[in-house]
């Protein structure tokens, strides 16, 4: 059989080993059989019958579509007994006629007696040769994988970040300045981007093949995902499943292998496919959403991640804008209750996030015995809204899954468009609700809070008179971050405009169990709130435009010296408040905090614009620790950690003897410090020697040059021909001459 | 001591030169005007007129006695320094873009442009020093045409007949000037156009600046690179301190791409840099445009800079330059 060797002279063909995608995608080529099928079932006539049968074969073949004629018939005879062997072979001329008529006519009953079984004769072919003794499948040697969280066991503690610059993609170690170092580096890693896992355990790449995921100490391979031309992908909060979306819908070749990992038949002409990642099988594949009524100029950018999750891993949904939420259950990928969330007019909805204390109550919720009061564990639970549809009014409903129970709903008036931001930790909900005023000219903005946690789910609405850009809650806290605006440029972006912005910090006030203003910062330019992941420390920063690139380091709880929880200090609103410094990175369109939430990351990527590219890292006080200006610099991304292993108890206990700790610590410092001067200094003097001695080198080659030629030295005259010259300016100023008697 | 502002320009700079003194400073501009000024004070001595195009290029011999210019006139000049008086034109069918005097005085070496179906064409002629210079031949002592990419700058090594070369593709290469062969290359010197190129005081190696964003330091023997220096913007020119470990580079995002206002002023710096250690070591601010040219007084006592903004700059080391160590007690060879 002719076959595809595709060996192409891609440079990442030779990086990275796909030869087993290229025998599943190869190509095979036409070897002249496939247009012939065997007809089984025959009756055994003589010769005298022969013209007749092959007639009204020819004529019950051609009754169901599948035109022959008796000349493309071959029958083989059997010259001892003088009558047909019982079976022929028929060529139709081409493979998809042959196709065809195998699947009209088998089984076909052509008289009383006998049943027309069709076979390819290339069919026939493959299974003769097919070896008949029985061969025992080779156990595969176990092999113990490597720890795919072994990063966290780093003895410095250190974090990871992945930086993408041209085609080299690197892991980074980050600590202290002598702890950085490269951890793994590959050329063409991938094509497109590169992503970790929401917890950090894979860290995933694409190619024009699929996906793969990544992982584990040394960098193997771990799981593939071939979704031909994939675009984007997104990973399950658990880690146990993956999203991925390609433009091109899918298509399935003639010869694609099958089985649970690839995409069969009626996965055709979907986008998106969802897969198992423990199992690297593929679970569903959907289309994308489209709404047939739209204005294709008007086409909206499509919502990704198309396919929301519930943060235990237990459902996905997705939405279908307009008509309904289907909800499907994992790991079956059914419909959950067989039917969708009917919502006429449906825009958007989130699923209500786990905290900390909802992960420990499900823990606890394995062991009956233990549950307490207040314990018992909440549904998940998520929100939608709809718009102002024909009279009624627009609807923020609240409702918990999987009992499908409506828990609040509220109402809004002269709503244009609405947002629904969730505390990570899911005790509040923030719907940003932006409204026009009655003649639709001025656009305003309400934040309708829900506290979840309490009964009735009480709501506190928060006017503003501005329209707000950005909004985000502290992660694990009470507070949140907005920014505002009355600019006119707002919404008609230009080259050089900068819109000046207000910030605005708000907190939960625990004894009139409403939301207060801390404070406002007001005429700034910052467009973006990036929030510590501890919450406590926030940057504000402009990002995407040409002129401003600040960056605004603050603490919300400057003077309080140990923050305790559950404790309430006294102290006037928002004394807390203080700025810790300002930094500037030019063009900077990234910014991030590593999970630990003392260093930020900010970088400026080519994929915007081609001007100083580069990342910098920055403490949590807005000193820079290091920058690095690249050309082509694409992506930087820390990799996120899983939750912390230790109780409440075990961290405050870690808490309290701090200071123990950091004397540990500052020694470490002190002792590195004279280390690396030590290792900068050697470095210098091999440098300098090197140096030195290639000059030494290169002057005698030079003297002797000279000399071959009989030429002087420079050096050798050069003082000789020096000569001072000294110039006496005598000016005669005046000239009185007087005659002395 | 404040940096001196020499504005007898109208136009952006080309080439900034010391004679081999120091005492005076020669620049060069697209205004079509060559400068001479003294260096200790910035007083213009005089000016050398009769070119009717941009100078792109101008050196002096080593007795301040000649100076030659090259510009996009399609003209070769000779100058007497003294009185500005034009000596001698060759012309040629396209611009001349950079001109260099041999060590020994004896010879120059001019790059005509590759235009208008035009090679691009080294040239170098044998000048007559007797009597008051008029009397030159018009016809070059060698000439050819660099195979493959143009070449944008040249200078002679101390081996005489040997040129250097840079070129439009990041090419260094060594000509043998006598026969028109390429004697050593470094195709990959530079990723980009070869900007500047300026020798040590013992042309032994010599420092090349490009659009590429690097500058380097190469063996004038091997063409090896020694050392490089990477920024963030196209480089316009680079040059050697003598007597301190320092390269100084300039350049700058090209106006028509400059999309920035004053924030960005950084990009208009000199900076200093280690020369063996490859480290910044400082930064010098002042012009608001590209900086097209640098030169370093022979002595190293100080420097000058020439922009897009028409402006040359003559900064005196301070007391403290020289007497800085960064690096501590180092015995470096210059």
């Amino acid at each position: 059989m002719a076959s595809f060797n595709g060996t192409s002279h891609n440079p990442i063909d030779d990086e990275l080993d796909f030869s087993d995608i290229e025998a599943k995608y190869r190509v095979d080529f036409d070897d002249g059989f496939d247009s012939v099928i065997v007809v089984d079932g025959v009756p055994v006539i003589d010769r005298s019958k022969l013209d007749k049968l092959l007639a009204k074969i020819s004529k019950e073949f051609s009754r169901r579509g599948a035109v022959i004629k008796p000349d493309n018939i071959f029958v083989p005879w059997d010259d001892n007994a003088g009558k047909t062997k019982g079976f022929i072979f028929v060529d139709f001329g081409n493979p998809d006629a042959a196709a065809f008529a195998a699947g009209a006519m088998n089984g076909h009953p052509f008289d009383a007696k006998h049943t027309f079984h069709i076979n390819r004769f290339t069919d026939i072919e493959r299974y003769a040769s097919i070896d008949e003794t029985y061969v025992e499948p080779t156990v595969e040697e176990y092999r113990p994988k490597e720890h795919l969280r072994a990063w966290l066991a780093d003895s410095q503690g250190r974090d990871q970040y992945v930086t993408y610059r041209g085609d080299d993609v690197e892991i980074h170690w980050h600590g202290k300045p002598s702890q950085c170092e490269v951890a793994y580096a590959k050329k063409n890693w991938t094509e497109l981007y590169a992503s970790w896992s929401p917890l950090g355990t894979y860290f995933a790449t694409l190619f024009r093949q699929g996906v793969r995921l990544w992982g584990g100490p040394s960098w193997e391979p771990q799981h593939r995902f071939a979704h031909p031309l994939v675009k984007l992908i997104d990973f399950s909060p658990c880690e146990n499943y993956l999203v991925t979306w390609s433009h091109d819908p899918i298509s399935v070749p003639a010869n694609l292998p099958q089985g649970p990992e690839f995409f069969s038949p009626e996965d055709e002409g979907n986008n998106i496919a969802v897969w198992d990642i423990k199992s690297g099988q593929l679970l569903r594949t959907f289309p994308t959403t489209t709404d047939e009524n739209e204005d294709p100029a008007m086409k909206k950018q499509m919502q990704w991640p198309a396919l929301k999750w519930s943060s235990d891993d237990k459902f996905v949904a997705r939405v279908t804008p307009g008509q309904h939420i289907s909800v499907y259950e994992l790991p079956t990928m059914g419909l959950h209750d067989k039917k969708s969330l009917k919502i006429e007019g449906v825009v958007d909805f989130e699923w209500c996030p786990h905290g900390e204390k909802d992960k420990e109550d499900a823990e606890k919720g394995a062991k009956p015995e233990k549950t307490e009061k207040g314990a018992k564990k909440r549904e998940n639970m998520l929100a939608y809204w709809t718009p102002e549809v024909a009279n009624q009014p627009a609807r923020v409903t609240l409702i918990s899954f999987p009992s499908r129970t409506v828990l609040r709903q509220k109402n809004l008036f002269n709503v244009t468009e609405c947002k629904l931001h969730w505390q990570n930790q899911g005790d509040f909900l923030c719907v940003k609700v932006d409204r026009h005023t009655k003649t639709k000219k001025s656009i305003f903005c309400n934040l309708e809070i829900f506290r979840v946690r309490e009964k009735d789910y009480p709501v506190e609405v928060v006017e503003l008179k501005d329209t707000v850009t950005d909004f985000s809650w502290e992660p694990k806290g009470e507070r949140f971050a907005i920014v505002s605006s009355n600019d006119p440029n707002l919404g008609n972006p230009g080259p050089g405009i900068t819109i000046k912005t207000d910030i605005g910090f708000y907190q939960l006030d625990r004894a009139k169990n409403d939301f207060k203003l801390l404070r406002t910062l007001t005429s700034r330019t910052s467009n973006t709130i990036r929030w510590s992941p501890r919450g406590r420390h926030v940057v504000l920063a402009t990002v995407g435009s040409s002129t401003k690139s600040e960056l605004e380091f603050w603490d919300l709880d400057f003077s309080t010296e140990e923050r305790r929880e559950g404790q309430n200090v006294k102290e006037e609103w928002g004394s807390g408040i203080q700025q810790l410094g300002s930094a500037d990175h030019y063009g900077v369109t990234d910014v991030e905090w590593d999970p630990s939430g003392r260093y930020l990351a900010t970088s400026a990527s080519a994929w915007r614009h081609t001007l100083e590219n580069g990342y910098a890292i920055w403490d949590f006080r807005g000193q820079e620790l290091e920058k690095h200006i690249l050309d082509r610099f694409k992506q930087f991304i820390w990799r996120p950690r899983p939750r912390s292993l230790l109780t409440k108890d075990q961290q405050r206990q870690i808490r309290k003897n701090l200071r123990e700790y950091s004397r540990a610590f500052d020694e470490e410092d002190a002792a590195e410090e004279s280390n690396v001067s030590a290792e900068l200094i050697a470095h210098r003097k091999r440098l300098l020697d090197e140096w030195n001695a290639w000059r030494a080198r290169c002057k005698r080659d030079i003297a002797e040059e000279k000399r071959s030629r009989g030429q002087k030295l420079n050096g050798e005259h050069h003082e000789e021909e020096k000569e001072e010259i000294e110039e006496w300016i005598d000016e005669v100023i005046e000239q009185i001459e007087e005659v002395v008697e | 001591m404040r940096p001196i502002l020499l504005q007898g320009h109208e136009r952006s700079l080309t080439q900034l030169r010391f004679n081999s003194e120091g005492d005076l400073l020669f620049s060069c501009s697209k205004d079509h005007i060559i400068n001479v000024w003294f260096s200790h004070n910035g007083e213009r001595l005089g000016t050398y007129e009769g070119h009717n195009g941009t100078v792109w290029t101008i050196d002096t011999d080593s007795q301040s006695r000649f100076l030659v210019s090259g510009s996009a006139d399609n003209e070769l000049r000779l100058w007497n320094v003294s009185d500005g008086k034009c000596l001698y034109v060759w012309e040629f069918p396209t611009a001349v873009k950079r001109v260099a005097f041999s060590e020994d005085d004896e010879r120059v070496v001019c790059i005509t442009e590759q235009r208008m179906g035009h090679q691009c064409v080294i040239r170098v002629f044998k000048l007559n020093r007797d009597g008051d210079g008029t009397a030159q031949s018009l016809e070059p002592e060698h000439m050819f045409s660099p195979i493959g990419s143009k070449a944008t700058v040249c200078a002679f090594t101390y081996t005489p007949n040997l040129i250097i070369t840079g070129h439009e593709s990041g090419k260094i290469a060594l000509f043998d000037v006598a026969t028109g062969t390429e004697v050593l290359n470094n195709e990959r010197a530079h990723m980009d156009v070869v900007t500047d190129l300026q020798l040590s005081t013992d042309r032994s190696y010599f420092v090349t600046s490009s659009k590429d964003k690097t500058a380097r330091i190469h063996d004038t023997k091997t063409l090896r690179v020694l050392k490089t220096f990477t920024t963030e913007t196209p480089l316009n020119s680079a040059a050697l301190a003598p007597n301190k470990p320092y390269v100084l580079v300039g350049g700058g995002q090209e106006a028509m791409q400059v999309t920035t206002t004053s924030l960005r002023q950084g990009k208009f710096e000199t900076r200093f840099w280690h020369k063996v250690f490859e480290e910044e070591v400082g930064r010098v601010k002042g012009h608001f445009g590209p900086i097209n040219t640098i030169a370093v007084h022979p002595a190293g006592t100080s420097y000058a800079s020439g922009g897009e903004d028409g402006f040359v700059r003559v900064h005196h080391f301070e007391e403290s330059y020289f007497r800085a160590k960064p690096y501590g007690d180092l015995q470096l060879e210059d």
